[in-house]
């Protein structure tokens, strides 16, 4: 059975072999593509079942634009900046040849604050950086008031930075094995041939890291478009994000329109698959160098 | 000319930052969930928080769909995954594709997606195939345990997937079948026991994914952990961050067990946002 024949296997048994299969593809197709079909169908359909390409024109109205842009905005900052700390850290913690210690805490603490989001995150930064939180207080005390000065842990600033508390652990996690992919030979044979540090990193750590390093930033900002649980649970649904406008619309017609919630749904599901491709495209060119 | 090979001045401090950044605000909530009783610290917002019978009504609820997410990922995973190393590893792709998915489909469609089509029967050829199943508690909370397994299935696949790569899995199926096990048999006797490891910690990121979990159960309308807490938020000001410190010991615990057992494996990615 192992070795390949000449002759196909039998129709018997190609047939069993694919019904091993089928619970998986079963399952797919009724949790993920039917719901996502069905999503994207209404995206298309009037309120009387009739296709439509309305819905697509009404996703260009303020209210929605704004909220697109805000997720965009907010996505692309923690990416950005969830992608540089967390790039540094990784690099502290395998080529800055920190301790063996800090480096096996800093890791296990990057698991586990890549999945602390959601609701406790956001109680988490309310007692920390709220109006009455540690830090507000702390602060006070040395005579900085905080909120006075324009910060607010509701708006853009404070969800964002909520938001880098599970960015850029993900970030350190996923640039450990691209940074200790850097062959040490490569670093040897530059600075055999006179290259200092500067060069070093401008003509081979970096290009050869960049792949790794964008894909990484994208996953970052697909992770940070799709949070829905951090961003209610901090700001109480007031701040407009796609995912925010999905969540009341499905609550109650908010919109006026559910077919217009199914084409802001569909929109969102456009932008991560998106994103979800050029990671993947950009994982296989880091990928060459793994060889 | 190189440097030399020392800890610089910038790794330290982008060290401390990261520590800072991880650390203050897990402090400044283990702070303010003590300060419950005026004046003093105390532990009076950890005993309101764990006697309140809601937290036992949801934390359990949440535990046993967390159970059964794990049983029934474990299920639905285990012989896929065998299956294709063994006879359809051309197909792997398309299997990782459909692993990718819901990253593609974030919980909040998935949601809406989910209430849409199963709230109506759904029909094959005009023949009824599938009740309305939000209608009914138990069809809801099978919805609702289909989509944890969906959540979780992109790291429950990379598990077992890592768990299979590590074992010879076509000569423990020939060896086993040399001596008249029938497919059942290698499964459970041949090849779940080797993927011990990579099973665990499916389920430790399942359970602490499924546990927290918000999106799912507020739109279906389920007694969750989550919701819970979230409503917790809007109504007490102490008891939820000791709740959050309780989380974050649980999810820690979780992550802990993972890495012991897994020897470093990093780059898991994460959920429920």
């Amino acid at each position: 059975m192992a070795s390949k024949l000449s002759v196909s296997p039998p129709l018997r048994s190609r047939v069993w072999t694919w019904l091993g299969l089928a619970p998986f593809f079963l399952f797919a197709i009724a949790l993920l593509i039917l719901p996502s079909m069905s999503l994207f169908i209404g995206s298309f359909q009037d309120s009387a079942g009739a296709f439509t390409l309305n819905n697509l024109r009404n996703l260009i109205q303020p209210n929605i634009l704004d909220a697109y842009w805000l997720s965009i905005r907010v996505s692309a900052v923690t990416a950005l900046g969830g992608g540089v700390l967390g790039f540094l850290i990784a690099y502290a913690i395998t080529l800055g040849y920190a301790p063996r210690w800090v480096r096996s805490i800093l890791t296990t603490f990057s698991g586990v604050a890549s999945n602390f989001a959601g609701v406790p995150l956001a109680f988490a930064f309310v007692s920390t950086l709220g109006r009455t939180g540690f830090v507000t207080v702390l602060l006070d005390g040395l005579g900085l008031d905080l909120y006075r000065s324009g910060f607010n842990l509701y708006s853009f600033a404070g969800l964002s930075l909520t938001y880098m508390y599970f960015q850029f652990p993900l970030m350190v996690l996923m640039m450990i094995p691209a940074l200790e992919g850097l062959k040490r030979e490569w670093r040897e044979a530059a600075d055999n041939l006179g290259a200092t540090d500067t060069q070093y990193w401008r003509l081979i750590g970096l290009p050869i890291l960049l792949p790794s390093i964008l894909g990484a930033m994208i996953l970052l900002f697909g992770n940070a478009f799709g949070a829905y649980a951090t961003a209610l649970a901090l700001t109480g649904g007031r701040i407009n994000l796609v995912t925010i406008l999905i969540g009341a619309q499905i609550r109650g017609d908010v919109l006026h329109d559910p077919n217009l919630g199914y084409a802001l749904a569909f929109g969102m599901v456009i932008i991560m698959a998106l994103s979800i491709a050029l990671y993947s495209w950009l994982q296989r060119r880091a990928e060459r160098w793994l060889r | 000319m190189s440097s030399i090979r020392r800890v610089s001045f910038w790794s330290w401090l982008w060290l401390l930052l990261g520590a800072l950044y991880f650390l203050l605000p897990l402090y400044g909530t283990f702070d303010f969930s003590l300060r419950a009783t005026r004046g003093t610290l105390s532990l009076t917002a950890y005993t309101n928080a764990l006697t309140d019978p809601e937290f036992l009504r949801t934390f359990t609820f949440s535990l046993r769909m967390a159970v059964i997410t794990i049983v029934a990922s474990i299920l639905l995973i285990v012989p896929t995954a065998y299956w294709v190393h063994l006879r359809l590893p051309h197909l792997r792709p398309l299997i990782e594709f459909i692993t990718l998915l819901p990253f593609v489909i974030p919980a909040i469609v998935l949601v809406f997606g989910v209430i849409k089509l199963y709230s109506r029967p759904v029909a094959v050829a005009g023949i009824d195939v599938v009740p309305p199943l939000t209608n009914s508690v138990l069809g809801t909370n099978v919805l609702l345990v289909g989509g944890y397994v969906v959540l979780a299935l992109p790291y429950m696949y990379r598990a077992v997937d890592t768990g299979l790569r590590s074992m010879d899995v076509r000569t423990l199926t020939e060896a086993a079948q040399s001596l008249g096990a029938n497919w059942l048999t290698i499964l459970v006797r041949v090849i779940l026991p080797n993927l011990r490891t990579a099973l665990l910690s499916g389920a430790l990121l399942t359970f602490a994914t499924v546990i927290g979990e918000l999106t799912l159960a507020t739109f279906l309308a389920r007694p969750a952990f989550g919701p819970y807490l979230a409503l917790l938020g809007n109504h007490k000001t102490y008891e939820p961050s000791a709740l959050a410190i309780i989380s974050f010991g649980i999810t820690w615990a979780a992550m802990g067990v993972i890495q012991a057992i897994s020897r470093g494996n990093t780059g898991q990615f994460a959920a429920g946002r």
